[in-house]
């Protein structure tokens, strides 16, 4: 089946994060980057040539990286800490202790989320990141679902207080928003209220797919809310169960193991408040592998195609 | 005989110059030596009536925690968060009854609070906790980590101060063990790079730890000239000398290329001979009532 519904390709959400980095870094004076010599991939690059003396080449070491932004951000600095998703997240002790329980203003930033890296295979995609990340008391999880919205979430992130863990994609994302988009940080961004057969929610790299699969589905009669978890925790519960309750059927997607995701976060919180049927749709626990970024979305059905198919399957088997 | 009951003793007072005033204080040995005795007495009082705790490494590390916190730094004890204080991180986090005992001394907390260490709702949690302790820095005790703080810490002084001349200073103290743990050499390797010369780390060599002498679980040594290759400006000190951890303060405070390294080789449970008499053994036990009056006993004759 072919997509005649796809949205306008926007930038890779690692892009507008280096461009807004260096964009308020020139008001900001108290923001200052740390990365690990994943510069010029995580885009911290841009600011290191605006405001060389507040960044911090760290070199491949990242448990140190995350330590010391830990210490700059508790002298006063807002800072933000950049590598692949993986490699961030995998110093998980280092987040625990010195960012998290010591409240540290870090903006840890992980990109070339998930399976979307693409032949760099299984080492290098962050596939259990948000697990990890959820798993934190105080620490904020967010995942841009276009440019637009990434740009909102790091400006949103200069002044929000506590940790923030970021997840970025390596690929282009199609746009979900316009440049007039509000972004409010813990609630859910509906995209789409084509009806209440269900609700399907993506986030990061599947939100623009489950935009262009409900518009696809609206042809065939299937019609859908589609919503853009941008904030995966705190979840908006209170606006999750009110759409649960209007559709009654949820199918959550993401690049990432449907294992303590934002499709877990979401089945943890309906399950307590609203206990509806629910698909998870994403990796399905298994190890990620090299492949081109379109092909491995297409082997895990979250690319359009295969949520639409999802989602067709599920509501027939309801 | 009868039981001693050190929470009914009252400190000798304390006549200090204020505490965020100019540096060094220039405060006696004697009495840096006398104070830290005294910071032992509750140490172990608060280890014993908590149940659990490490002992010997407080022991160790008291007399730089002490003239540190009393004679070297800068800071409010009313004003914990005061922007211009100095820092110090406490990397070996397992040692934090020594500071808290220390903290207390000069007014971050009452002394009464020491005895509610390790106590369900306490501030005063078995490893330091900044979100819940005045005087806390960080929150450590998962080995190897405070020395990267510390050092972004130092950064931020970098950026806050005048050229040469950062806000403030911070210091580190680690564990001889701990060095161990690769972070610290990743820190090793980018505290020069970052020219970062506002940062003292003392490393408290006290030769034990949990499954037995340092030298026997995992040799560190030749300690001087790991850092030394790493770029650290390196100096040697009998970690106990009150004198010496001054002088090795001031030469630090002197260096304007490199950060800082002060090998303090210590001893385990020093202050006490029975804590002395086994390094390892005393790295995590609570000592019982009958233990902790023998401890006491020699350290208050030491103070008469």
């Amino acid at each position: 089946m072919t997509t005649t519904t796809a949205l306008k390709l926007g930038g890779a959400s690692r892009e507008a994060f280096g461009t807004t980095l260096e964009a308020i870094g020139k008001e900001h004076t108290q923001v200052v980057v740390l990365d690990a010599d994943l510069s010029k991939s995580t885009m911290s690059l841009k600011f290191s040539k605006a405001y060389p003396e507040r960044f911090f080449e760290m070199g491949i070491a990242e448990a140190n990286m995350l330590g010391t932004a830990a210490g700059l951000a508790l002298s006063g600095k807002v800072a933000f800490c950049c590598s692949f998703a993986c490699f961030i997240t995998g110093r998980f002790d280092q987040v625990k202790m010195s960012i998290a329980y010591s409240g540290a203003n870090v903006r840890i930033i992980g990109t070339h989320a998930g399976v979307g890296i693409g032949p760099d295979g299984y080492s290098q995609q962050g596939l259990e990141d948000l697990a990890l990340m959820r798993s934190l008391p105080t620490m904020t999880v967010l995942q841009p679902g276009d440019d637009i919205e990434t740009d909102r979430m790091i400006r949103a992130l200069v002044t929000h207080q506590g940790p923030a863990y970021v997840r970025l994609t390596r690929q282009k994302l199609p746009r979900l928003h316009d440049e007039n988009y509000e972004f409010k940080l813990g609630k859910l961004d509906v995209v789409r209220r084509h009806g209440t057969d269900a609700l399907l929610l993506g986030t990061g790299g599947t939100s623009g797919h489950c935009v262009e699969a409900a518009d696809q589905l609206l042809a065939q009669g299937i019609k859908l809310t589609v919503a853009n978890v941008h904030t995966i925790k705190p979840l908006d519960i209170e606006g999750l169960v009110q759409l649960a309750k209007s559709c009654g059927r949820v199918i959550t997607t993401e690049d990432h193991n449907v294992l303590g995701g934002m499709g877990g976060a979401v089945a943890e919180a309906l399950s307590q408040h609203h206990p509806v049927r629910i698909q998870r749709m994403g990796v399905q626990d298994v190890f990620g592998e090299s492949g081109e970024p379109e092909e491995l979305y297409k082997l895990h059905h979250i690319d359009t195609d295969g949520i639409a198919e999802g989602v067709r399957s599920f509501l027939k088997g309801a | 005989m009868t039981t001693l009951d050190i929470t009914q003793r009252t400190p000798e007072a304390l006549s200090l110059p204020p505490l965020d005033g100019a540096v060094p204080r220039s405060i006696p040995a004697k009495t840096l030596e006398r104070i830290s005795d005294e910071c032992r007495l509750d140490i172990i009082e608060m280890i014993h009536r908590a149940g659990s705790g490490h002992p010997g490494g407080s022991f160790s590390v008291s007399n730089i925690v002490v003239t540190l916190v009393l004679n070297e730094m800068r800071h409010r004890p009313n004003e914990p968060h005061w922007k211009g204080r100095d820092r110090l991180v406490l990397s070996k986090g397992h040692a934090v009854p020594a500071l808290y005992a220390c903290l207390a001394r000069v007014g971050y907390f009452p002394r009464q609070e020491l005895w509610s260490l390790r106590k369900l709702g306490s501030r005063l949690q078995g490893h330091p906790a900044n979100l819940l302790c005045p005087g806390m820095e960080a929150s450590t005790g998962s080995l190897g980590q405070g020395l990267s703080v510390a050092q972004g810490m130092a950064m931020a002084a970098m950026l806050d101060g005048k050229a040469g001349d950062p806000a403030f200073r911070v210091y580190c103290i680690t564990g001889d063990g701990e060095l161990q743990e690769g972070q610290i050499w990743e820190t090793a390797m980018s505290a020069p790079r970052h020219k970062v010369t506002n940062l003292t780390v003392f490393v408290d060599a006290n030769q034990g730890q949990i499954d037995g002498l340092v030298k026997d679980v995992m040799d560190i040594e030749p300690l001087a000239d790991k850092w030394k290759s790493f770029n650290w400006n390196v100096l040697t000190i009998n970690g106990h000398d009150v004198d010496q951890i001054k002088t090795a303060c001031q030469a630090a405070r002197d260096e304007k290329t490199k950060p800082t390294v002060v090998i303090a080789r210590t001893t385990k449970g020093w202050g006490s001979t029975a804590l002395m008499k086994d390094l390892v053994a005393w790295h995590g036990k609570a000592p019982t009532r009958a233990d902790t009056d023998e401890v006491q006993k020699e350290l208050l004759g030491r103070l008469s």
